[in-house]
């Protein structure tokens, strides 16, 4: 490093070791681009699909549709239920979320603002969760929620989603709640307020900026949740229950029989257009967050 | 007034993180020692049988291999398509005396690598489902197009081809994440790196290799365990576009636990796939970072 700092002063007027070059921008720009279309392309082509009758996709798969048949998003919204199926997401994801976010701040800011005894087993039974896969709780899984009566039901699944994400909420918002300054709790303390008062009124919103971060990784995880759904979504009568992702895959094998594709196409762009129009919202946070998901 | 506070707040969380997560979590080590099927409220102790059993299971044997190619492949091309990508953001741009630059445009190619990340598993299976479909699909579509007929095969009715298809299907939905994080690991390392390497007379090739694989070997490490953890699962993916079929040429040890429980009803000899399962996560996650463990490079 220093080396070739003084080089550089010592040596007089030194020539451009590297002219400025076009070549390499251009083939940047080439590879680039070319996994971006491969990264788009086939939800572009879905979306048009969508829009094609079937003869269209049978005979050629890259043509564009004659003409906009929405008559495909209505057949796939009512017939294939696919409007039951997002409000059911909705619902789940609604509550989950509220649950996770509220019983992982309470943990986690009691965890990271108080000395008791138990402290260290309580912290590490909650992160400790991370670690283990989720196949090795399917089985007992299925038969705690079905011994509850819990089974096929959406307050099952919105238990079983808010349990699933504490690990990661405590383990994340706790390390959040640390950072935070002590004084001004100290002063409202000071002021009479309580503990209560305290976490509600001073330290939820201070702790804002991490409660977004992994409220939109919850959010993720929860929305495009498979196996726990699939696992508890069954039984009679459990149909009409089924979240997003499970009626999707149900639609894919149904339609595949019936012949139905562009109702199928349909269905697949109904169930992108809210994750995909809110990322390009928030694509800044999304990233933000799921990338410190990941990096735990 | 502490404690009551202190119980209320824990309380509720650990009643319900220890119904749902910790019981399961518990009784799945005791139910993989049973001969239990569900169905009966009687059991048996079989003691470690059901692990016996398991030696023995070609079928478990045949997904295992397929998850150890995915362990194999997926983080392999994954991470070099990642760093590959990130680097032409970074430092693919223009080099003059001020040094190298990132490409135009980096934040549009973000935004857009990211795309499969937000959408969920269900999605992009039934998506890749299609796009393979023998007549109706996007890449058969293609080929007939450019005159390559012969090409055009059932891909995922081919036992041949089956698993290489899911394979393709999780690397696409992964690089873009792996550009993203890489991406922004380079940009904090300094930029006169870059010119003193350029000034050194290093290709880029050799730049990328020599100067940023280092600087960025933590979070490569990281990319690493997470992506043998989504190698040793696989279930989503393999399920909804193969259904690990044909004649289970495409079949993972997920599927295989999933299938033996809820369609067999065989849940005790399902729990010991599970706890085989944990112990190889565990094992894999200790052995990667043991094995890309090396002296951090300290910039200053």
């Amino acid at each position: 490093m220093t080396a070739v700092l003084t080089d550089r002063v010592t040596t007089p007027v030194p020539a451009p070791a590297v002219p400025p070059r076009r070549t390499v921008p251009i083939v940047s720009h080439a590879f680039l681009a070319g996994w971006a279309l491969l990264t788009t392309l086939p939800l572009v082509w879905a979306v048009l699909s969508s829009f094609k009758s079937d003869e269209e996709i049978l005979t050629d798969p890259w043509s564009l549709p004659a003409r906009i048949r929405w008559e495909n998003w209505g057949r796939a919204w009512n017939e294939a239920h696919i409007g039951r199926y997002l409000l059911n997401s909705a619902v789940v994801v609604t509550g989950a979320l509220t649950l996770t976010m509220l019983f992982g701040a309470m943990a986690a800011y009691v965890l990271a603002r108080y000395r008791f005894r138990g402290h260290r087993i309580v912290y590490y039974a909650f992160t400790g969760g991370m670690m283990f896969p989720v196949f090795l709780a399917l089985v007992p899984l299925f038969f705690v929620v079905r011994n509850l009566g819990l089974l096929g039901t959406l307050p099952g699944l919105t238990l079983v989603y808010a349990a699933y994400s504490l690990p990661f909420t405590v383990f994340f918002l706790t390390a959040f709640f640390r950072t935070l300054p002590t004084s001004v709790a100290e002063a409202a303390m000071v002021d009479g307020c309580g503990h209560f008062g305290l976490f509600f009124r001073i330290m939820l919103p201070m702790a804002r900026p991490g409660l977004i971060s992994v409220g939109i990784f919850n959010f993720l995880f929860q929305w495009n949740q498979y196996v726990l759904p699939i696992v508890l979504m069954q039984g009679e009568g459990a149909e009409r229950k089924w979240v997003l992702a499970q009626g999707l895959t149900a639609l894919a094998v149904n339609e595949g029989y019936r012949g139905d594709f562009s109702g199928l196409f349909a269905g697949m762009t109904i169930a992108m257009i809210p994750v995909v129009a809110g990322y390009l919202i928030f694509h800044r946070q999304v990233q933000t967050g799921l990338s410190a998901g990941q990096l735990r | 007034m502490r404690r009551l506070f202190i119980a209320t707040f824990l309380v509720p969380p650990l009643l319900l993180y220890g119904i749902f997560v910790v019981s399961p979590y518990t009784q799945a080590f005791q139910i993989s020692t049973t001969n239990w099927t569900g169905l009966s409220p009687t059991f048996e102790f079989v003691g470690l049988a059901n692990f016996q059993r398991l030696l023995d299971d070609g079928y478990l044997w045949n997904a295992l291999r397929h998850n150890g190619l995915l362990l194999l492949f997926l983080p392999l091309v994954t991470i070099l398509l990642g760093l590959f990508f990130a680097s032409m953001i970074s430092v693919g741009g223009r080099a003059d005396r001020v040094g190298v630059h990132g490409v135009r445009g980096a934040g549009f190619y973000r935004v857009v690598y990211f795309f499969p990340q937000v959408l969920s598993v269900a999605i992009i299976g039934v998506l890749w489902k299609e796009m393979y479909a023998p007549h109706t699909g996007m890449i058969n579509g293609l080929l007939r197009a450019v005159g390559l007929d012969r090409l055009a095969v059932a891909w995922l009715g081919d036992p041949r081809f089956s698993f290489w298809c899911v394979l393709a299907v999780l690397i696409w939905m992964n690089v873009g994440f792996y550009v993203v994080l890489f991406s922004a690991a380079m940009q904090s390392i300094p930029r006169d790196l870059y010119e003193a390497a350029l000034l050194d007379g290093a290709g880029r090739l050799v730049t990328l290799v020599r100067v940023t694989v280092p600087l960025v070997w933590d979070t490569i490490q990281v990319a690493w365990v997470y992506l043998a953890i989504i190698a040793i699962d696989g279930f989503a993916v393999v399920q909804i576009i193969t259904d690990g079929g044909p004649s289970a040429s495409s079949d993972v040890v997920g599927l295989r636990l999933y299938k033996t429980a809820f369609g067999d009803g065989q849940f005790g000899y399902a729990s010991a796939i599970g706890v085989a399962m944990f112990f190889l996560t565990l094992t894999v996650a200790v052995m990667f970072l043991r094995v890309t463990r090396r002296d951090r490079v300290e910039l200053q």
